[in-house]
């Protein structure tokens, strides 16, 4: 039992100040994706099926590339983030935390290994 | 935080069934009962009205029953006409204001709950203690910092029709107990209503705390938590759209800094 008054209950620790970048970088990362993933999936389609020497050719190739590296990036820094918004809904305390962690290392691997095999191939 | 089941003494039982009227008109009522007294789980009662004899309303049904049938039936209720805000409570599954819910938008048998996920003080009494005091911490009047005028504040007809839509909100707490967000997270989310009043005064061309109250709702609980679900507009029995409001907070949000 805490005599706490609702008035207090409800201001709780008052505001972090902080949210709106979160919502701008997300608002921008799904305008960028939307142009940029079915771009790369028309690519990546037209690879499949492909020699092995032509698909190092078509992800050689400085256009599919880039876009390739921007989407891991910038994909799994919205996965990230838009992971964290789903863990707050749905978790508290320590669990809350280390699930952040989670998502966030796990999305990070993803891109730094993605980017290793691009580079693999590119260069 | 998120339950996906009821609490052990939440869970809802099959009540008590009244005795079913002899006359051509009957309609069946399935009421959500339970009081803090008896220590029992909640229940739910079967009543029986005569249709000919009631009122076309859903709240004038729940008034026939406590008069002629229960009269240990409780509920709130004060304009019957939708102004007060006092009747809101969930028939055939929408959050809605029992006076203006014609009993003949119902189909089959009609059932009652209280509001969902807030706690109930008795049968369909929500507590709204902690939805008033979010309501209250938005500071919801006017905050000068100028002292003239001293008496009449001007305001121009174009900036007078930038708070309908907003200022007619009975605070009835329909849109904030539709929203997932608010049943998960209630505790931080303002929920739909009081962001719908915050954003009445923000707008307001006489108010001069604009930036202390956009400060006050940068948060990723108190505002961001909204993730355009819109059961709050759809729900919303006086017709406002407070999705609409909470959107146009963020964008004033993203104004300030990009």
């Amino acid at each position: 039992m805490r005599y706490l008054t609702p008035r207090r209950r409800a201001a709780g620790k008052g505001s972090a100040h902080t949210g709106t970048h979160h919502h701008w970088s997300m608002t921008m990362s799904s305008v960028a994706l939307a142009f940029m993933v079915p771009t790369w999936m028309y690519l990546f389609g037209s690879a499949i099926g492909q020699s092995r020497a032509d698909v190092v050719a078509a992800f050689s190739h400085p256009f599919t590339a880039i876009l390739t590296a921007l989407i891991l990036v910038i994909g799994m820094r919205h996965f990230a983030m838009g992971a964290t918004m789903m863990i707050e809904d749905y978790s508290r305390g320590t669990a809350r935390k280390a699930l952040v962690m989670f998502v966030t290392s796990l999305a990070t691997v993803i891109a730094a290994t993605g980017l290793y095999a691009l580079i693999r191939i590119a260069l | 935080m998120v339950q996906f089941t009821l609490p052990k003494n939440s869970k809802i039982r099959t009540g008590k069934t009244w005795p079913k009227l002899s006359a051509k008109n009957v309609r069946k009522f399935q009421i959500y009962r339970w009081t803090p007294d008896d220590g029992e789980n909640p229940r739910v009662d079967t009543y029986f009205v005569d249709m000919d004899t009631c009122g076309p309303m859903v709240l004038d049904a729940l008034v026939k029953i406590k008069n002629e049938i229960d009269p240990t039936l409780t509920f709130r209720r004060s304009c019957r006409e939708g102004i007060c805000g006092s009747c809101a409570m969930n028939i055939d599954g929408i959050n809605t204001l029992a006076c203006i819910y014609g009993l003949d938008e119902v189909r089959g048998d009609v059932k009652i709950y209280p509001l969902p996920h807030m706690p109930v003080i008795k049968d369909l009494i929500p507590d709204l203690t902690h939805f008033y005091a979010q309501h209250a911490s938005i500071m919801p009047w006017l905050e000068t910092k100028t002292n003239r005028p001293e008496k009449e504040w001007r305001q121009s007809i174009d900036d007078r029709a930038k708070l309908d839509g907003l200022y007619e909100c009975v605070m009835c707490a329909c849109c904030s107990t539709s929203c997932p967000s608010y049943w998960w997270n209630g505790d931080k989310y303002l929920g739909p209503a009081a962001l719908l009043h915050a954003y009445r005064w923000i707008i307001d061309s006489r108010d001069e705390a604009t930036g202390e109250r956009l400060d006050d709702l940068e948060d990723p609980f108190k505002l961001y938590r909204c993730h355009t679900i819109m059961n709050c507009t759809k729900t919303c029995p006086k017709g406002l759209n407070p999705a609409a409001a909470i959107a146009s907070i963020k964008g004033m949000m993203v104004n300030r800094v990009v």
